[in-house]
């Protein structure tokens, strides 16, 4: 499906799209077309080494693609380079790895607070009733933390904490797009189902589009999409 | 702003690697602005050895030769200045006073030094300061000694203790002036100056002592008694050297002229701040290994400090990492290094000036009492200053390797949290 062809509604694209790591690796990523609607919530399964990680790194434009086009929101941020591109991520996106997220110094209100330092946008929309500091303490309450926790480190705290701190931090400032790396692998099952509640419900309000990639075919009926990873590649 | 915030942060989180970074560096600055102090202090000391003195006369020899002999006792005069040579110069209108000098003799490895009462008037060292004594006064009989605080110190001698004066430098046996003892009259303050290390006589007790000697030892058979002598007239044919005052500055010159062209006699007349300054660029050689040296300190401590970030690197991987995926360009990473780096510096020159501060306030009148030297406690010198700066900023700079090994594995690295 050629970029030129989807829908206005589509928060992420990606066309035509190559990238490789280093020159000549055997691992190759090659996506012909795929889209993401806004407000959609997409499960991306694959096995581990199929690209997920690297799938994301573009997505987000941490590494940009040798060849083809990816836009977010409108933008082509294939085209972007450099300083641009890194603004453009702390202002569009909120990223959940599956395990230590947080800076290991600071309280987690810090850690909550981080990609506002480099994103004016995000740091205004949550200024909108006051002090930022406000807007992450309420969003760790909401995803039960209470305040007696807020003025602690991120190492004091149990890895499903740690992980909720991470949904705080992706979500501060409502920012377009939740990408998360398998962030339930490091927890029980128990707190899996919980987690995914609270990311489902905050994602929700907060209006975001949430990306999870995950080789946990269990979480799949929660997501308005499955997708299989290697069902995008382009086949050689 | 935020990146120095979260420098901070992730400083105080390894806190103990930074401490010990920052103590190296407080150290090594303290050692850098020590040995810089000592040394301008030392050499402001060494040329205050002898103020207030317009010239110094003595046989023809070199400058520095002349100054080491008279001043610093080391070494022998060549010849002796006639009474007659040293009248006629003191007869000169220029002249406001002249102390003449007689060296020769030793008591216990000290030079003693035959000279008159005005000596201990006219003699100024540091910022013209007088001599003062601690104990006792002048000497005013004849076989009264005046001696300088370090004679009194190592040989423990007090007021009216009795001293032999031995014929010339070393120490032979038979050789000593034992027929005539001394009395310690007065003793110095310290004044951080070879007068410390004096035992000073009149001229007239140099030539009483002298009196049953001939060429260089005694005569045979007894001798006149102490008593006998002080009943002489007693009148030095002979002198080493001499301090003079001239009335006007200006005229030093004239008189410097008269001296040097003497016709009777060949004499030398030295402007001793002259003669100091150019004795002083014989020892500069060990004052720049001493700088050398404390430099080297200061840059063993800057690359401790980036040997310490360079291994706390591997395990920040993630710290870098997580700062990427929030949107911090790698050039955010770098400046969080280099500022890291740059903190560490300041925070290790900051500490480092004060702890010498803190060292001279504590430390300076126990040095000024020890060794007679004094030490300024002023603020930092322009160049001492700009050092400083240059401090930080090569700490800074000592930053860029890690930064940019950071910067280069954050770009490689991406989104994927390495561990």
């Amino acid at each position: 499906m050629p970029a030129s062809d989807a829908a206005d509604g589509d928060i992420l694209r990606f066309a035509d799209v190559a990238f490789s790591w280093r020159q000549g690796d055997a691992f190759r990523l090659e996506i012909e077309g795929f889209a993401v609607q806004r407000g959609e919530s997409l499960l991306i399964m694959g096995p581990s080494g199929s690209g997920k990680s690297t799938f994301l790194s573009l997505a987000c434009g941490i590494v940009s693609p040798e060849r083809g086009e990816i836009a977010v929101a409108g933008a082509t941020i294939s085209d972007l380079r450099g300083a641009a591109l890194d603004r453009f991520r702390a202002e569009h996106f909120g990223i959940i790895f599956q395990m230590f997220n947080l800076l290991p110094y600071g309280s987690i209100v810090d850690n909550v607070l981080l990609p506002l330092i480099f994103a004016r946008e995000r740091r205004s929309r949550a200024s909108y009733d006051g002090d930022p500091a406000e807007e992450a303490r309420r969003l760790l309450a909401r995803l039960g933390l209470e305040s007696a926790l807020h003025r602690r480190s991120a190492p004091t705290l149990s890895v499903g904490q740690q992980q909720r701190v991470a949904v705080a931090r992706a979500l501060i400032g409502s920012p377009a797009v939740v990408i998360a790396d398998e962030p339930t692998s490091a927890l029980d099952r128990d707190h899996q189902q919980a987690f995914l509640d609270l990311l489902f419900e905050e994602a929700e309000r907060a209006g975001a589009t949430l990306v999870m990639v995950s080789h946990d075919a269990t979480m799949a009926p929660r997501f308005q999409r499955t997708v299989e990873l290697g069902s995008l590649m382009r086949q050689n | 702003m935020a990146v120095v915030r979260l420098a901070l942060l992730s400083l105080w989180n390894r806190r103990l690697t930074g401490l010990l970074a920052i103590l190296a560096i407080t150290l090594s600055v303290t050692l850098f602005l020590g040995v810089e102090r000592v040394r301008i202090s030392a050499k402001s000391s060494f040329a205050d050895t002898i103020s207030g003195t317009d010239l110094i006369v003595g046989a023809r020899a070199g400058d520095v030769q002349l100054l080491l002999y008279s001043v610093f006792r080391i070494g022998n005069a060549t010849r002796n200045i006639t009474m007659q040579s040293l009248h006629e110069i003191s007869a000169r209108p220029e002249v406001a006073w002249v102390i003449p000098l007689s060296l020769g003799d030793s008591h216990r490895g000290f030079r003693v030094l035959g000279t008159t009462p005005d000596y201990f008037e006219h003699y100024r060292h540091r910022n013209r300061q007088p001599l003062t004594f601690t104990s006792g006064g002048p000497f005013d009989d004849l076989f009264d000694a005046v001696i300088g605080a370090d004679v009194a110190a190592q040989l423990e001698y007090r007021l009216d203790d009795p001293i032999v004066v031995q014929h010339g430098i070393g120490s032979l046996a038979g050789q000593d002036h034992d027929d005539m003892p001394f009395r310690v009259a007065g003793i110095l303050a310290k004044t951080g100056t070879p007068v410390d290390r004096t035992v000073h006589v009149s001229l007239e007790a140099i030539e009483a002592i002298h009196i049953d000697w001939q060429g260089g030892a005694r005569k045979p058979g007894p001798g006149l008694s102490a008593d006998q002598v002080r009943n002489l007239r007693l009148r030095p044919a002979a002198v080493t050297a001499a301090m003079v005052g001239v009335n006007s500055k200006i005229e030093t010159f004239t008189l410097q002229r008269f001296v040097n062209e003497y016709r009777q006699e060949p004499l030398t007349a030295i402007l001793p701040g002259v003669a100091l300054q150019e004795l002083w660029s014989l020892v500069s050689v060990a004052e720049t290994a001493l700088s050398v040296v404390s430099a080297m300190v200061l840059l063993t401590a800057l690359l401790g400090m980036v040997t310490m970030i360079l291994t706390t690197l591997n395990e920040r991987r993630r710290e870098m990492a997580i700062l990427r995926s929030v949107g911090a360009r790698p050039r955010t990473v770098f400046g969080l290094l280099v500022s890291e780096a740059g903190l560490l510096t300041l925070a290790g020159v900051a500490l480092g000036t004060g702890l010498l501060y803190l060292l001279l306030a504590v430390l300076r009148p126990a040095i000024d009492a020890r060794f007679g030297l004094h030490l300024a406690i002023e603020a930092p010198s322009g160049g001492e200053a700009i050092s400083l700066v240059a401090i930080v900023a090569a700490g800074c700079l000592a930053g860029f390797l890690p930064a940019w090994r950071a910067y280069r594995r954050s770009l490689a690295d991406g989104m994927t949290i390495r561990l």
